[in-house]
């Protein structure tokens, strides 16, 4: 696919504890890791999403000054980012492995109409929901 | 006092976070500040307050909302009793229940039962656990406050102010 949406970013609090979140418990890949002086471009992917990057960037110099960079801070660490959604086959299986690996989920896997959905958060507060649909 | 008060630390907002999702988690359990200053690690004294910086709204009336938003979900969503709806959502009497329920949605849980369902139907594209948060009801002043100014309105007070 050449046309469509190919990177989605989140503000995150710290790269590399983003990063060990998203690769080592999430089983993101990276995508790109790239840096330019305190400038850092990193997206991560979903190993079964190869067109679609997850951006992880902290909000700060030299893009935002600092006065926004800790209002956006603010705003992630709040949980007041809108929700993210991640598809997974077996909500309840998912469940179990990610908080082993020490996720921390903000509500257990319900049942809605056939859906099973469950929420966690990153380390930095963003919130997602982890949704697997009725088939 | 005015102006912008000064901005939290975000490590901090992130521990207060935490007190709110366990709320959100366990609506219906009891949370004493006690309980959850010690989620958000914080001493009591300053938990209420930062919580209300935070958030907009004390810990004590979020929970509330958290609770009717559930009840609601319920109302529409099962054939519950409405007495067993109460005892779910944590409330302790049935009576308790109807008068905070009415208190801050304007209706009585039966009426929200008929017309949640009617609405339901509109809203089926959207992730069931996000809409739920869309019905969360705006409570921007204390229940008591709410219900003063309504028995103000019925006694015939001129005195109207914008909700």
């Amino acid at each position: 696919m050449s046309q469509g949406v190919e990177v989605v970013g989140l503000y995150v609090r710290d790269h590399d504890e983003a990063l060990a979140f998203y690769v080592e418990k999430l089983g993101f890949r990276v995508h790109t890791d790239v840096r330019n002086g305190d400038y850092r471009w990193l997206t991560v992917q979903h190993p079964d999403q190869p067109s679609f990057q997850l951006g992880l960037f902290t909000p700060g110099p030299p893009v935002l000054d600092a006065e926004t960079a800790q209002t956006l801070r603010a705003i992630v660490a709040k949980g007041a980012m809108p929700p993210l959604v991640l598809n997974v086959d077996d909500c309840r299986a998912a469940y179990d492995r990610l908080r082993a690996r020490g996720v921390e989920f903000t509500q257990e896997p319900v049942d809605r109409y056939g859906n099973v959905d469950a929420g966690f958060r990153d380390p930095s507060g963003n919130g997602w929901k982890m949704i697997q649909a009725r088939r | 006092m005015s102006g912008v008060p000064p901005s939290q630390d975000p490590e901090l907002l992130r521990r207060l976070l935490r007190a709110k999702d366990r709320m959100d988690a366990a609506s219906h359990e009891n949370w004493p500040v006690r309980r959850l200053a010690r989620v958000s690690g914080v001493s009591e004294a300053h938990f209420a307050r930062s919580f209300k910086q935070a958030f907009g709204i004390p810990p004590h009336r979020y929970l509330l909302t958290r609770r009717i938003e559930r009840a609601t979900a319920l109302l529409r969503d099962t054939d519950l009793p409405i007495t067993e709806i109460a005892f779910d959502t944590g409330w302790e009497s049935l009576g308790t229940f109807g008068r905070t329920f009415r208190d801050i949605t304007g209706e009585s849980p039966s009426a929200i039962r008929v017309r949640g369902r009617a609405a339901a139907q509109e809203l089926g594209r959207v992730p069931a656990c996000i809409v739920s948060a869309a019905h969360r009801p705006d409570l921007t002043i204390a229940v008591s406050e709410k219900r003063r100014r309504v028995a103000g309105d019925i006694n015939g007070s001129s005195e109207k102010e914008v909700l």
